[in-house]
């Protein structure tokens, strides 16, 4: 299990970041996202993963008897994943905005910031 | 008592949620956001005296213990900063009233720009890596609607920049937070400081390092990971870019400073690869500065420039060297906010950006030209202006290093920052203009009422009598920073004061 999560990282990893470096916006997006995904497994796997132990202490013991599901890694992957689809929601409303003004998904024309003149 | 450290936070909530009542509402926002940034300075001034009077506080989030729950810790470098962003909110809310146009403030500009304040407070008092985070995140998601709101063309494109570039350093910071939780399974700053070194494995604790140093580096724009910050700061309207300017890469030079003295305990390679890169950001922010041609741009390449000097101060990591860097962060946030709002009036003015058009300032207003040459000399950092002590100091630390090649850098860049602030001094103020006498639009700084002229020239005024106290009262300011030093080389205090052993 560990290593197919290990694998499955890694790939969400290289192909974010290959999509991140190509110039279309929705593709620098999805990447984000692909990446975004990537660090929750990655903080999942890393917080050692546990087979069917929840972590609660049976009545007539005072300590865990058995390694059990550390449950920190799950509180951090959810709060991250809330933020990301908070950032992820405005990022593709943004995109679409810009896509409306300036009609072009190509992030190379990006360049009317060059000699900007606000009033 | 020790609950105190919580009202920088709770206050900035407060003042962001009653403005929410009265959305849309363009008068009384304006009043509650100055009365609430007021009141703000005077709380976060009260704080920084409680704790300089009684020692640094630590507070658990629900009383849960130190390693389990969430820690807020207020020691001086924490609530210095805060004060700091409090001066700097209480400045930039009266711009904001007095020179954005109605739409934006009724599309809510001042909740956000409030919640912004309490993210940056959140971030600067806390003593979780994850929470750091959270804060991290609600700083960014803020600037994102600060940076767009007004939907202009270029103010788009430059916020797809900006967030592209955060957004990534934002999942390379969680990148590391997943390391380090597997490495140690704490998160806790003070008690991740201890563990970290108990491990043997230390390859992946520099990698970790490193994943902290880059997702930090973007966001403080270090050398090779600057080019958002110049394609985007000047797009939104001036108000907003002075705070992004004073606080939103100094959060990240903070967190650079608190992770690299607590929680990596500084090797050889990261005190070199400091060096390194602050050289650079000081070398190649400083010569972009002298060929941009827009005002705003030519200031942004200067934030560059100067992260650098900090950079530099965190690698060297003597005393000396690191209340420099501490002095230097102080007078930075101070004058580089103080710069924008100057552009900012300079706009409102001629109604341009671009230095080649601009001039006569002087001669049309030989005063607010007289008020503006403070800051402009306090960031070359002519002798008894601000910019001057942070640099002995850094300059001494590098020669107690017998480190010549960082200060022959650090005296290069004060040279440079001349050279950029001559450039403008003679372009924008002595030469005569080419702009035809403004338009009669009703927003141009000679057509408003003597009161409405007063209110945006206050802000200018009161961040230049601090910058001007953080000349002449050199003394203060430097106990400050050399407390904040020795709290940095000293980090027991901290953890004692966290775990509660």
């Amino acid at each position: 299990m560990e290593l197919l999560l290990a694998i499955t990282i890694g790939l969400l990893y290289a192909s974010g970041v290959y999509m991140v470096l190509r110039r279309s916006m929705v593709k620098l997006i999805i990447g984000i996202i692909l990446i975004g995904n990537g660090v929750n497994f990655l903080i999942f796997l890393l917080g050692r993963i546990t087979k069917g132990s929840t972590p609660i202490i049976s009545e007539n013991s005072d300590t865990f008897l058995e390694a059990y599901a550390d449950p920190v890694p799950q509180a951090l992957i959810l709060t991250a994943i809330v933020i990301s689809f908070g950032l992820q929601a405005f990022a593709i409303v943004l995109i679409k905005r810009v896509y409306k003004v300036l009609n072009t998904d190509d992030i190379d024309r990006l360049s009317h910031t060059e000699d900007y003149d606000i009033l | 008592m020790t609950q105190l450290i919580f009202l920088p936070i709770l206050f900035q909530a407060c003042i962001a949620v009653l403005l929410l009542f009265f959305f849309g509402k363009v008068k009384i926002q304006k009043i509650i956001s100055i009365a609430g940034s007021a009141l703000n300075l005077a709380v976060a001034g009260g704080v920084f005296y409680v704790v300089r009077l009684e020692g640094s506080m630590a507070v658990q989030a629900g009383n849960w213990q130190a390693p389990f729950g969430i820690t807020f810790v207020a020691d001086t470098l924490a609530v210095t900063m805060v004060l700091l962003t409090a001066i700097v909110g209480f400045a930039v809310s009266i711009f904001s009233a007095y020179t954005l146009s109605g739409n934006r403030i009724r599309f809510g500009y001042f909740p956000v720009f409030h919640f912004l304040m309490m993210g940056l407070c959140g971030s600067f008092l806390t003593g979780d890596l994850f929470n750091m985070y959270v804060w991290f995140e609600i700083t960014i998601i803020t600037s994102f609607v600060l940076l767009t709101l007004g939907n202009e063309k270029e103010q788009l494109e430059g916020a797809v920049k900006y967030f592209a570039m955060n957004m990534l350093a934002s999942l390379i910071f969680l990148t590391a937070l997943g390391i380090l939780y597997g490495l140690t399974g704490t998160l806790n700053m003070a008690d991740l400081s201890g563990k970290l070194m108990a491990i043997e494995n230390r390859g992946l604790v520099n990698v970790c390092a490193l994943f902290f140093f880059f997702g930090f580096g973007i966001k403080a724009a270090l050398f090779p990971m600057y080019f958002w910050l110049p394609d985007s700061y000047h797009t939104p309207p001036t108000a907003v870019t002075a705070v992004f300017a004073g606080l939103l890469t100094k959060v990240a030079v903070y967190a650079l400073i608190r992770v690299f003295s607590l929680v990596f305990i500084p090797e050889a390679f990261f005190n070199n690869l400091f060096l390194i890169v602050g050289a650079f950001t000081i070398l190649s922010g400083g010569i972009g500065s002298l060929v941009q041609n827009n005002i705003r741009k030519v200031f942004s390449y200067l934030i560059i420039c100067h992260i650098g000097y900090m950079i530099i101060g965190l690698g060297l990591f003597t005393q000396a060297a690191l209340a420099g860097m501490m002095f230097y962060l102080i007078h930075d946030i101070i004058i580089k906010t103080n710069l924008f709002l100057m552009s900012g009036m300079i706009i409102k003015i001629k109604g341009s950006t671009d230095i080649r058009q601009l001039g006569d300032i002087y001669n049309d207003h030989p005063r607010i030209a007289l008020l503006f040459a403070i800051s402009l000399f306090s960031v070359i950092g002519i002798p008894p202006l601000s910019g001057f002590w942070p640099k002995i100091s850094l300059i001494w630390g590098g020669i107690e290093k017998s480190d010549y090649l960082s200060v022959g850098f650090i005296l290069f860049g004060s040279f440079i920052t001349l050279m950029a602030v001559a450039r403008i001094w003679s372009k924008v103020f002595w030469k005569s203009s080419t702009v035809t006498a403004p338009p009669n639009a009703p927003l141009f700084f000679d057509q408003l009422s003597k009161r409405r002229r007063f209110w945006i020239l206050f802000p200018v005024g009161f961040l230049s009598v601090v910058t001007l106290y953080i000349g002449f009262g050199a003394d203060n300011i430097h106990l400050i920073a050399s407390r904040i030093a020795e709290d940095l080389i000293n980090v027991d205090a901290y953890i004692e004061l966290v775990l509660g052993k």
